[in-house]
């Protein structure tokens, strides 16, 4: 057991005066206000956005244009505050993407409701949804907090990545029906 | 009845001190409202923020290069500050003491207009004291006694406000007002008893006494006195570390807590009078007055002259108020019994050594 004992000694006078320690004190601050402000002046300024960044979240087309989300309604299910309205809808046989399964009518999700969680990002199956950098978002109406698809899609933009999981099962399978003939 | 009528109406003399009184009220008024902006914008320095940078008016922001300094510096904004009290509904809160809570305010700000009539601020080329009641030699005395009446007028806030925490701040204010008076008229006693000659007629003179600091100043001779009474000096104007009366954390807002809109700023227009004329007589009696340096009392000559003195007058000055603003981020408040322990257990024995120890200097030089 290493105890060590710590020697309190007296004050000096110097200190029990309290002058050394005011004019060190007064230099500390005197050395403070010569910093530079550290104040981001915020509508003129804005912040530094971290890549991994969670705000609001958005939907994504694929390089290609084609948007991703198939409209599974698992980010409805799962959205704690009920912020997701998904009314799904067909996609038309004339359409370059009628292989891919189903695409949402109507994607809405209430920004009044939205507590950023993340839920839906995570268990979007196809990549679709993301929480991107926008942080501040305003309104004037209520209806003006709920992002239509148009909107949803005009925020999110394009995701890079070259999975193109639809097209290759339709190579896929273009070729299967190809071998057996 | 005539005549008197005629002296008062038609006396140019009369028009002539109104005006004076007015302009130095005015001044004073405007240097409080710009010591408030001080204030904010060295506490935001001292904390690292920018401090008030945006108010402005269209008719000075159209200004090209001047209109958005001022919005920077934030010198538009003691005017928003005080239309903004102007503009506020003035509530009568139904449970005070209406005659008395109403009077307060104005028992509080009165005291520092009046003390100002003593205040000398320079000296013209012929000699003439630039003052408000020129010839006066009662001085200091007189600003001592009127300017301790302020607190009269927290006392009656804290009273008629009829609820605890204004009373609670009430009653600190006037015990530390006594408290610190005592170590503060000792101080002084010392300068003016080196200073003063006892056959010479206008003793207590302020004039005299930045006079007599043609060569050194009295803060170099009496570094005692002059700290003592910096200390009460922070005491008497209730400024951090000693506010005691407002100490916002433990009493709300103390005896302002029941006031709003121009009543409140009339108490806060009052306190930043009492740091100025605190300064100013610091200033004249420690730091020379008007004097520029020790050992070089006057540069140049005639008019040129008197605008570097009141210059250095109000160097000292802005310096001065700045300091308040600096201590006040960097003390924290002391509690209410160390506040009495400092006034009575120190800064008063401290204050009496002194005198004795000038007392003794004295007989023994002869």
């Amino acid at each position: 057991m290493a105890i060590k004992i710590v020697v309190r000694r007296p004050l000096t006078f110097a200190e029990r005066t309290y002058l050394p320690q005011i004019i060190a004190g007064l230099k500390v601050t005197w050395d403070n206000m010569m910093r530079p402000p550290v104040t981001l002046q915020y509508p003129d300024e804005r912040p530094a956005i971290p890549k991994n960044y969670r705000g609001v979240p958005t939907l994504v087309a694929d390089t290609n244009g084609r948007e991703k989300c198939v409209s599974c309604q698992l980010c409805e299910f799962v959205c704690p505050p009920k912020a997701i309205r998904i009314t799904p809808g067909e996609i038309s046989e004339t359409s370059d993407n009628a292989h891919v399964e189903k695409a949402p009518k109507e994607f809405e999700i209430n920004m009044l409701r939205c507590i950023y969680c993340g839920l839906c990002q995570e268990v979007c199956p196809e990549e679709a949804i993301f929480l991107q950098s926008q942080y501040s978002l305003t309104g004037l109406t209520r209806e003006s907090m709920v992002n239509n698809k148009a909107k949803l899609y005009e925020l999110g933009g394009t995701l890079p990545d070259n999975h193109h999981k639809w097209d290759k099962k339709k190579e896929e399978a273009e070729k299967q029906a190809g071998g057996q003939h | 009845m005539e005549k008197i009528l005629t002296d008062l109406v038609l006396s140019p003399l009369w028009y002539f001190a109104v005006a004076r009184g007015l302009l130095v009220i005015v001044v004073l008024m405007s240097i409080s409202a710009y010591t408030v902006l001080l204030e904010r914008k060295a506490s935001a320095w001292i904390q690292g923020r920018i401090g008030p940078n945006r108010t402005n008016h269209p008719l000075i922001a159209w200004i090209p290069f001047v209109g958005t300094f001022l919005a920077k510096g934030g010198f538009i904004q003691p005017a928003a500050d005080g239309l903004k009290f102007l503009f506020k509904e003035d509530a009568l809160p139904g449970h005070v003491r209406k005659v008395y809570y109403v009077l307060a305010p104005i028992i509080a700000l009165a005291p520092a207009i009046v003390t100002l009539v003593m205040l000398p601020f320079g000296q013209l080329p012929s000699g003439q004291i630039i003052t408000l009641c020129p010839g006066a030699d009662v001085g200091v005395l007189f600003m001592f006694a009127i300017s301790s009446l302020g607190v009269y007028g927290i006392a009656l806030a804290g009273w008629s406000a009829n609820s605890k925490f204004p009373f609670l701040g009430a009653v600190r204010g006037a015990a530390q007002l006594i408290s610190y008076e005592l170590a503060m008229g000792l101080s002084v006693l010392t300068v003016f008893l080196a200073t003063a000659s006892p056959d010479e007629n206008n003793a207590l003179s302020l004039v005299s006494m930045v006079n007599a600091q043609n060569g050194a100043w009295n803060i170099l001779f009496h570094p005692v006195a002059a700290l003592v009474f910096l200390i009460c000096i922070f005491a008497e104007t209730n400024r951090h570390p000693f506010d005691m009366p407002e100490s916002e954390t433990d009493l709300v807002g103390g005896f302002h807590t029941e006031y709003g809109a121009f009543k409140f700023g009339i108490f806060f227009v009052a306190e930043y009078s009492h740091m100025i004329i605190g300064s100013s007589l610091f200033i004249l009696m420690f730091l020379g007055g008007w004097h520029i340096l020790p050992w070089m009392p006057t540069v140049g000559s005639g008019i040129f002259a008197t605008l570097l003195g009141l210059g250095a007058f109000f160097f000292k000055l802005c310096f001065f108020l700045f300091f308040f603003v600096w201590v006040r981020w960097t003390i924290p408040r002391f509690r209410y019994d160390q506040v009495m322990r400092i006034g009575w257990r120190v800064l008063l024995p401290v204050a009496v050594l002194n005198l004795l120890a000038y007392f003794i200097w004295y007989a023994i030089r002869g």
